[in-house]
């Protein structure tokens, strides 16, 4: 047996569908004690500790007194699991945000989310899986990692990672001056230095709590799936983002080319959130500014979990509506007849006799019918507004029936960051409830630096020597 | 090289090379675990020099020094002899950066301490330079390991031979030193004593990777040319408090000199500005990387230009002289530039100097072809400590000296190396550092680099260290067995006040609201109201009349440990969870080529730095959580196929 985990983790661990149900696991010493607290059967009364191991119960999650889902609970005892730990799962409903609540639940009453990996690796250390899986495992905890590593930094808005840096800023600061009294106390004194850190650390708590709050709200972690509107020039790719969106966005006008960059906007369809990205008109051009735009939507469209094609179909197709086909056919895209207000001159028809000659040798063999159930076609007026509802099916019947899926490396970075704020947020308090208790500045330098090193998770740094850069570059020291 | 001379042979069990501070607790502890043990200088006159400050001691400083008194070492006993002012900084702050710093005799330093190495049975002491490393390859079919050579003794300039079964370097800033004032070049060590010139190349010739650092000194002044009525006394500790946990605090209570403090000014500030082309730093004369903590005037000047003013200490260098020491102002200006700036300061009007100030630059290597028990990787029997290891300070020197000798000696006999934990000591914490980072200038000790210095307080030095110092066999049974009953007495005292509970009766109250302390609500323990800041254990005694007497250090540490429970608890969990990982050994041989799915960058610095145990792989800048992971799984695969 191994005994490298002391922690108790949790991850969801279906995919992030909307599903029927979905699971979440927690496992380690704690594992049973934390999902007591929030399990209950119908009339409030704790479940778990009744359980045998092996067995299954149906009963409620509830956060305080309110029930959020009912469940599935099945309880495993060590070395009887997956992971060879205590373990259980709960099987809830289905449906990412609500997951979602359960497992921030489950994080607030002690487990920390899973690290990429982790379960398997806790399996692999803890016998449960034989030698020959060795080199599988190393490659999933890799693998998983770096696309941890590249959802967080893609995920994090500029805005908050530089809101986060400056936080990380006052700290270094703060604890760089303590530090440096300590090592030269002939030349920097505290005297009256918890009055100020007080002050300075009230700051940060109240700008840390602010970012919890955003989190809260889905501003904070760019979570949803990646959608793209693409299409040619002036097919009415803005138009469509300002109907879905409900304001001016975008700046629309008659002159091609007028959208120069990716424009981001999120629209949430009940459970459904679309992280829209709409694009440069797609197409061959000689102007440089516009093609530093039409590079930008390439790139957008082939980061996307769905693309939305705009095609005006009050003109003709033309060859650039086949090349842009040509770019995306391979990413789940659904293809809006545009302009219904105006004379079509394309149809659902036109679509399939064009475009399946554009691609691969596997279209080409379709029938119209299994061609355009792959590539749904929507007729709709985006500046109108026809068709919007018959968008929104499309999109929910894709979304539900698990064709297209938000990722769940998204999800799970924004409840680790979160998970990292509390933490940095609890630090902090820890700081004023030192200096109220009247210990001395130095003590709780410890728990400056704890602040500091999760606030720094988030954005993907490490403490390392900052500590000293910090105090040799601003504090002049020494003999 | 050859000399081309023959000289003569010996055969002795351990060469420590250098008597500096290193040096001397290498010898020192070698000698007294019975080995045969000799220690080269190249100048027995300079042995235990302080060619720096004159002071032993400071912040988080001091902690080595009791660390090391704590393991058997030498500093602590002599400097407590031979100090002419003491104090203990910090007073203000929490117990764990408290810290004893002492005003040394230089001269009387240096002596005592020659004089304890010269009565050391199985100690001899030899003026001459080691010029040469002596090993042989070890035939590759029969490695085991990371040992490519093994060493067989060293070769003085004489030709003189010393087959040695392990060899351990503290050459300090003497390897090819060269001391630097203004356009003056000086090929010597520091104070004028002689290099070392040949012993770098005989390294290199091993494999042994140098690199080059640089340091400083400011100006010695004659003492009689200042005036100190425009200066702030600086006095010592009306109580001086020990380094040793050995010497009885009674015997050292004496009268001390005092320290003085002046300010540097605009004007020393330009004199420095318009001068700035002749310092060989500035002029880039000098190659070697210099400390950020200990900035000569110059780069105070240049990196503070918003400072208008620097602060001074004048030290004395002891009681047989009149020099003074100019604290806060080393330079490698020329002499007249440093005259005319020195004389800009309130009291150095008319100073002279009796040595000017300089910058030194030596051969040195990076510690990271050590392994943590301070022995090259590549040749076995070769140990290094002190300055020559990349750190700074005598402190710091003697520290990585006793543990180097003691593994010297650890090797010969077959027992287990000397490696301290950094949830231990500072000691553990300079020496993982030393060897785990990629330090890019002179390394010095600093609270801040103890992540838990809660637990490492210099009070508490013999309470966490001695028990190493009986395993290796250098402290004895009887004072061992002292901190053992110190031990047991702590821990009665303080069950013995958690279990006292006291009512909230008019008399309690009285007479803790006569101490500004607020009355009681409910039953209280005597140690819930020792945790009060305005409370301590001597004020609790009218409510505790069962009490008996107890020694001054236990009642401290009782103190200690009650008002600081939650933070020390806290500590201590983050230490068991990281002990994890610490524990977990990593195979000499392991092929990190082997390992599938690190990182290029990761599986690169677990290569350069080859980390004996999980955890100090984990330390490493490059390696992430997830490499850990994998490393993990790794050896446990290793670990099922054997």
């Amino acid at each position: 047996m191994s005994d490298l985990s002391s922690t108790t983790i949790a991850a969801i661990s279906t995919a992030m569908s909307e599903s029927g149900i979905g699971i979440i696991r927690v496992s380690g010493p704690d594992s049973v004690s934390i999902c007591s607290e929030i399990l209950c059967d119908t009339k409030g009364n704790a479940v778990l500790d009744k359980m045998e191991a092996g067995n299954f119960r149906y009963c409620f999650v509830k956060d305080e007194e309110e029930i959020i889902d009912e469940c599935i609970a099945l309880l495993y005892r060590a070395p009887h699991s997956y992971t060879g730990e205590d373990t259980v799962e709960l099987q809830c409903h289905g449906g990412i945000f609500l997951l979602k609540k359960v497992l921030d639940l489950v994080i607030s009453k002690g487990a920390v989310i899973a690290a990429p990996g982790e379960f398997t690796k806790r399996a692999f250390l803890n016998g449960k899986m034989d030698l020959a899986q060795a080199e599988g495992v190393m490659d999933v905890i890799s693998s998983r990692s770096e696309s941890a590593l590249r959802a967080s930094r893609d995920q994090m808005s500029g805005r908050v990672s530089s809101v986060i840096k400056g936080l990380r800023a006052k700290i270094l600061y703060e604890t760089a001056y303590i530090e440096s009294a300590i090592d030269d106390p002939e030349h920097y004194d505290l005297d009256g230095y918890d009055v100020h850190v007080t002050e300075v650390v009230k700051g940060l708590k109240s700008d840390i709590d602010r970012l919890i709050d955003s989190y809260n709200s889905g501003r904070f972690v760019r979570e949803g799936i990646n959608t793209c509107i693409a299409g040619r020039p002036n097919s009415g790719k803005s138009s469509l983002l300002n109907l879905l969106t409900g304001q001016d966005r975008a700046i629309v006008s008659d002159i091609p080319g007028t959208t120069r960059d990716t424009i981001e906007e999120y629209v949430r369809f009940d459970d459904i959130l679309l992280k829209l990205t709409d694009t440069a008109g797609i197409r061959n051009t000689d102007d440089p500014i516009e093609s530093i735009g039409t590079k930008k939507a390439l790139d957008a469209a082939s980061g996307a979990d769905l693309v939305l094609f705009m095609i005006d179909a009050s003109e003709y197709l033309e060859t650039d509506d086949m090349e842009i086909f040509s770019s995306v056919y391979e990413k789940k895209t659904i293809i809006l007849l545009n302009k219904a207000d105006k004379t079509l001159k394309i149809r659902p028809h036109d679509i399939y006799e064009h475009f399946r000659y554009s691609a691969d040798e596997e279209l080409k063999n379709m029938t119209q019918e299994e061609f355009l159930e792959k590539y749904p076609c929507v007729i709709i007026s985006a500046s109108g507004g026809q068709g919007l509802d018959d968008l929104k099916r499309v999109i929910k019947k894709l979304f539900y029936s698990g064709v297209v899926q938000s990722s769940s490396d998204v999800v799970i970075t924004g409840l680790r960051h979160k998970e990292l704020l509390v933490k940095a947020d609890e630090s902090l308090s820890n700081v004023i409830e030192c200096i109220e208790s009247g210990m001395e500045t130095d003590i709780y330098t410890v728990d400056l630096m704890d602040a500091y090193r999760s606030l720094g998770l988030i954005i993907g740094e490490e403490v390392g020597d900052d500590l000293a850069d910090e105090i040799f570059s601003k504090f002049c020291m020494g003999k | 090289m050859d000399l081309k001379c023959r000289g003569a042979e010996f055969n002795i069990d351990v060469a420590i090379v250098g008597a500096g501070h290193a040096g001397c607790e290498a010898a020192l502890a070698c000698s007294r675990l019975g080995l045969e043990t000799v220690v080269f200088t190249v100048s027995v006159d300079s042995i235990a020099l302080m060619p720096c400050n004159p002071n032993i001691g400071g912040s988080s400083k001091g902690h080595l020094v009791r660390e090391l008194d704590a393991l058997g070492g030498e500093m602590g006993k002599n400097i407590d002899k031979t100090f002419i002012q003491s104090k203990m900084l910090n007073t203000s702050k929490g117990p764990a950066v408290h810290s004893l710093r002492a005003q040394a005799d230089k001269r009387d330093y240096s002596g005592t301490m020659r004089k304890v190495l010269e009565s050391q049975e199985h100690l001899t002491i030899k003026q001459a330079e080691v010029c040469e490393l002596l090993w042989e390859e070890i035939p590759s079919d029969e490695r085991n390991g990371s040992y490519e050579k093994y060493v067989t003794g060293v070769k003085t300039q004489t030709g003189t031979v010393y087959h040695a079964k392990a060899v351990v370097l503290c050459t300090g800033v003497y390897l090819n030193s060269r001391c630097l004032t203004g356009e003056s070049i000086t090929y010597t060590g520091p104070n004028g004593l002689q290099a070392a010139t040949h012993l770098s190349d005989s390294l290199r010739n091993a494999g042994v990777e140098l690199r080059r650092f640089k340091t400083g000194t400011p100006a010695r002044m004659d003492g009689k040319t200042i005036d100190y009525s425009k200066m702030e006394e600086q006095k010592g500790d009306e109580r001086i408090v020990p380094f040793s946990f050995s010497t009885d605090p009674e015997s050292i209570q004496k009268e001390q000199v005092s320290c003085w403090l002046t300010h540097t000014n605009k004007n020393t500030h330009d004199i420095i500005r318009a001068n700035l082309d002749r310092s060989p730093i500035y002029a880039g004369v000098i190659e070697g990387t210099g400390p950020r903590y200990c900035p000569s005037i110059e780069d105070k000047v240049v990196k503070f230009s918003e400072k208008e003013s620097h602060q001074v200490f004048i030290e004395p260098e002891g009681l047989y002289t009149d020099e003074v020491y100019v604290d806060g102002m080393s330079s490698s200006l020329p002499e007249d530039v440093q005259l005319a700036m020195y004389r800009t300061v309130p009291g150095l009007e008319n100073c002279k100097i009796v040595r000017n100030a300089y910058a030194i630059e030596y051969d040195c290597i990076n510690a990271k072809s050590l392994y943590p028990h301070l022995e090259f990787k590549k040749i076995k029997g070769l140990f290094a400590g002190g300055q020559f290891n990349g750190s700074s300070g005598y402190e710091e020197a003697a520290a990585q000296g006793f543990v180097a000798g003691v593994n010297a000696a650890m090797e010969i006999l077959g027992k287990e190396f000397l490696v301290l934990k950094r949830s231990e000591s500072y000691i553990g914490v300079l020496i993982d550092d030393l060897v785990t980072k990629d330090n890019r200038e002179p390394y010095r000790m600093m609270t801040s680099r103890a992540e838990y210095r809660l637990l490492l307080r210099q009070d508490n030095a013999d309470l966490r260290l001695r028990k190493y110092g009986h395993q290796v066999g250098l402290v004895s049974d009887e004072v061992f067995n002292r901190l053992i009953e110190k031990h047991h007495r702590i821990v009665e005292e303080i069950d013995r006040l958690k279990s006292i509970m006291l009512g909230a009766s008019s008399d309690v109250c009285s007479y803790l609201e006569s101490l500004g302390s607020s009355p009681l609500g409910t039953a209280t323990s005597l140690a819930q109201l020792l945790c009060r800041p305005e409370l301590d254990y001597e004020k609790l005694a009218p409510l505790d009349p069962d009490r008996k007497p107890l020694p001054a250090d236990v009642i401290e540490q009782v103190q200690i440990e009650i008002r600081y429970e939650g933070y020390i608890k806290r500590q201590e969990k983050q230490v068991r969870e990281q002990e994890r990982l610490e524990v977990k050994q990593i195979p000499e041989n392991i092929d990190y080529d082997d390992v599938p799915s690190l990182r290029i960058e990761a599986r690169q610095k677990l290569k350069e730095f080859r980390p004996v145990s999980v955890g100090q792989a984990s330390r490493i800048s490059g390696v992430s959580p997830a490499d850990i992971s994998v490393l993990l799984v790794y050896l446990e695969k290793m670990n099922r196929i054997k």
